[in-house]
């Protein structure tokens, strides 16, 4: 089982959040285009919160600037009630593990070396490897399930296990809080499942989760807490089952479809998906693969 | 360089097979242990035949008889000796691992911070930057040691500037071969340009001459000195920056994650770099391919993690300098080929080896 340090009570929440690109360093986009205005948003603490919405909503942008890879323009993120931006990088690197969507390691790092990296908040220049360090990565690797391949190098695993690994790294950052952007996306189905498990285990530990997530049907069956957007806004949140309606996915993604109940877990399923046919879901698709392009 | 989404398929590495992969982690630390014990005995070795060899007229034997102070079969040790090893010999030998360190720690630093296996100061232009701001300081008629030191410092400043506002181009920081190529029009323009500067100045011309093929011979102990200082503080720095260099490998946003602050560490790394070059270059003149070559083989024995590699940088490139200058007073004795050409003859083939593999590897 997972260690747990901290008891957790709302952890992360954002007020009146505005996050864009071409600011701050060095001019990076030319646009002042704002991916994210006025934005509210509170996590509930020890549970799996998925943030889903159409490609260039700003899913992902909203999850670098909760974990501080982006300042904001107004507004604030408080972590445990502390402006985010006052708190040190290593400290915060304590307090909340990010995993971007795109990672790249380099070649031949092998699992366990991978897993050692999520120390490095704990460590200090007099403070090299310790004991404490050795028994937190062996747990992070029986948490994530890969003990068996702690030696095996990263790129000669499967997508599911290397995921699970950069996970696990995330996990040896022993942080009451984990954010991952995307952990599914390039995986195939059996992939997909073994990291949401592991992080329906996570949560099972008390971490509050945050994801993003493409898929809506595994959203809906994996999080406790669904946030969907739609260019930059929030448009519903709460639990997936009183969430996802016809409506909202016509919203969303200009779909029509009929929901079903999963007959096992109760969670939502949609079948029968079609385009909806209206120039207003048309209108929104362009709006959004526009927002895609700048924010991309 | 390649990125990929995580999860995308990946072709297995091609050029780092890792020899232990899959052995169980205490042997494989083992292993290195092992090896680095044997790099330290060949290092240790090559600065004894450092000592014994040289161009002259004093053989090995003879000073080998004078080193351990009694006689060898039919050789004894003389005066002449003793004075060709504490005045030459050893302190070319002592110049030569401080310039390989220096080049081999600046070769791995410059390419975790370009992410670029073939960023090597001399291949782009930093070394050349160091040469051309010394050439610069003795038209102006300047000729002091120190001087030299902080000037070359100064150059190798500016060259590794142009490096990274190059490798800041999209299409330049993407591609490493195109990155190398942008180097080597910098090396060539400011080489150009420091012709330029002898021809219209011949004192300068004559002092710096057999300084500017890359040479350690007749390097004295003074020259160690005036590097020392920035020896030291560049080991300083590269101790704090070694692990969040090593998180940078795994991209910017996860070492951010980890509570580092890239630019801050790239600017120390580079930093770094320019003062081990500028003092390499100050001591030995421009010398290309330690660089390159040292942060390679330094991978291929202990992987991609750079706090390793930054190790192995220390003692295999004392190692490649030593004997390429051991080379260089051999080959066409009773002259002395100039250290750059030896180098150059190792570099080349890796410089190929990796160019050609067909992926680069990542860094």
């Amino acid at each position: 089982m997972m260690p747990t340090h901290h008891p957790t009570s709302a952890p992360l929440s954002a007020h009146d959040l505005e996050l864009g690109y071409g600011h701050g360093n060095a001019g990076r986009g030319k646009s002042q285009h704002s991916v994210i205005e006025g934005l509210n948003i509170s996590l509930p603490a020890g549970q799996v919160t998925a943030i889903v919405g159409p490609n260039g909503c700003g899913k992902s942008t909203l999850l670098a600037g909760l974990a501080r890879l982006h300042a904001p323009r107004r507004g604030a993120v408080h972590l445990d009630g502390q402006d985010i931006q006052h708190i040190p990088a290593k400290e915060l690197a304590r307090r909340l593990a990010l995993l971007p969507q795109e990672t790249h390691a380099p070649e031949g790092l092998t699992v366990a070396e991978l897993i050692r990296f999520g120390r490095q908040p704990h460590q200090g220049f007099l403070q090299q490897w310790s004991r404490e360090d050795a028994r937190v990565v062996e747990s992070a690797l029986a948490a994530a399930n890969l003990t068996a391949l702690a030696d095996r190098t990263l790129d000669a695993m499967s997508g599911g296990q290397r995921q699970r690994a950069w996970i696990a790294m995330a996990i040896a950052q022993q942080t009451p809080l984990l954010l991952l952007d995307e952990p599914t996306s390039a995986l195939d189905l059996g992939h997909q499942l073994e990291v949401f498990e592991l992080v329906r285990s996570l949560a099972a530990a008390g971490k509050t989760v945050v994801i993003v997530v493409h898929d809506l049907d595994s959203a809906c069956r994996f999080a406790d807490h669904l946030v969907a957007m739609q260019a930059g806004r929030i448009i519903a949140e709460g639990r997936p089952k009183d969430v996802v309606t016809t409506a909202l996915l016509r919203e969303l993604y200009g779909i029509d479809c009929t929901l079903l109940s999963d007959p096992v877990t109760g969670s939502p399923i949609l079948a029968n998906m079609r385009r909806a046919a209206t120039p207003n879901a048309d209108n929104g698709m362009q709006a959004s693969s526009q927002a895609c392009v700048s924010g991309a | 360089m390649t990125r990929h989404p995580r999860g995308g398929s990946l072709a297995p590495g091609i050029i780092n097979q890792t020899p232990a992969d899959g052995a169980p982690r205490g042997e494989r630390r083992r292993a290195l242990t092992v090896t680095v014990m044997w790099l330290i005995a060949a290092l240790a070795l090559l600065c004894l035949t450092s000592l014994l060899i040289g161009a002259g007229e004093v053989g090995p034997l003879t000073s080998l008889a004078t080193l351990v102070g009694h006689p060898i079969g039919a050789a004894t040790g003389s005066d002449e000796a003793r004075f060709v090893m504490t005045e030459l010999r050893g302190p070319r030998t002592l110049v030569g691992l401080a310039v390989g360190a220096s080049l081999g720690i600046a070769g791995a630093l410059l390419q975790a911070v370009a992410r670029n296996p073939l960023a090597e100061p001399g291949l782009l232009g930093v070394s050349a930057g160091s040469a051309f701001a010394i050439a610069v300081a003795l038209v102006l008629g300047a000729s002091a040691a120190t001087l030299r030191v902080s000037v070359a410092q100064l150059g190798a400043v500016c060259g590794c500037a142009f490096v990274l506002g190059a490798s800041r181009l999209n299409a330049v920081g993407q591609d490493p071969i195109r990155l190398v190529l942008t180097g080597a029009v910098l090396s060539g323009l400011l080489g150009a340009l420091t012709s330029l500067l002898l021809l219209m100045d011949q004192r300068a011309a004559d002092e710096i001459r057999f300084w500017l093929v890359g040479s350690l011979a007749g390097r004295r102990l003074a020259d160690l000195q005036a590097i020392l200082p920035s020896l030291a503080l560049a080991a300083t720095i590269t101790l704090t920056i070694a692990r969040p260099l090593s998180a940078l490998a795994l991209g910017e946003r996860v070492a951010v994650g980890l509570g580092h602050h890239p630019r801050r560490v790239r600017l120390l790394a580079i930093a770094v770099v320019a003062m081990l070059v500028g003092a390499a270059t100050a001591v030995a003149g421009p010398i290309a391919f330690v660089g390159l070559v040292v942060p390679f083989a330094a991978r291929a024995i202990a992987g991609p993690d750079i706090r390793r590699t930054l190790w192995l940088a220390l003692i295999l490139g004392p190692m490649v300098v030593i004997a390429a200058d051991i080379v260089a007073r051999v080959v066409v004795a009773p002259s002395e080929l100039s250290l750059g050409v030896i180098t150059a003859l190792i570099g080349a083939p890796v410089l190929i080896a990796v160019v050609r593999s067909r992926r680069l590897p990542t860094l």
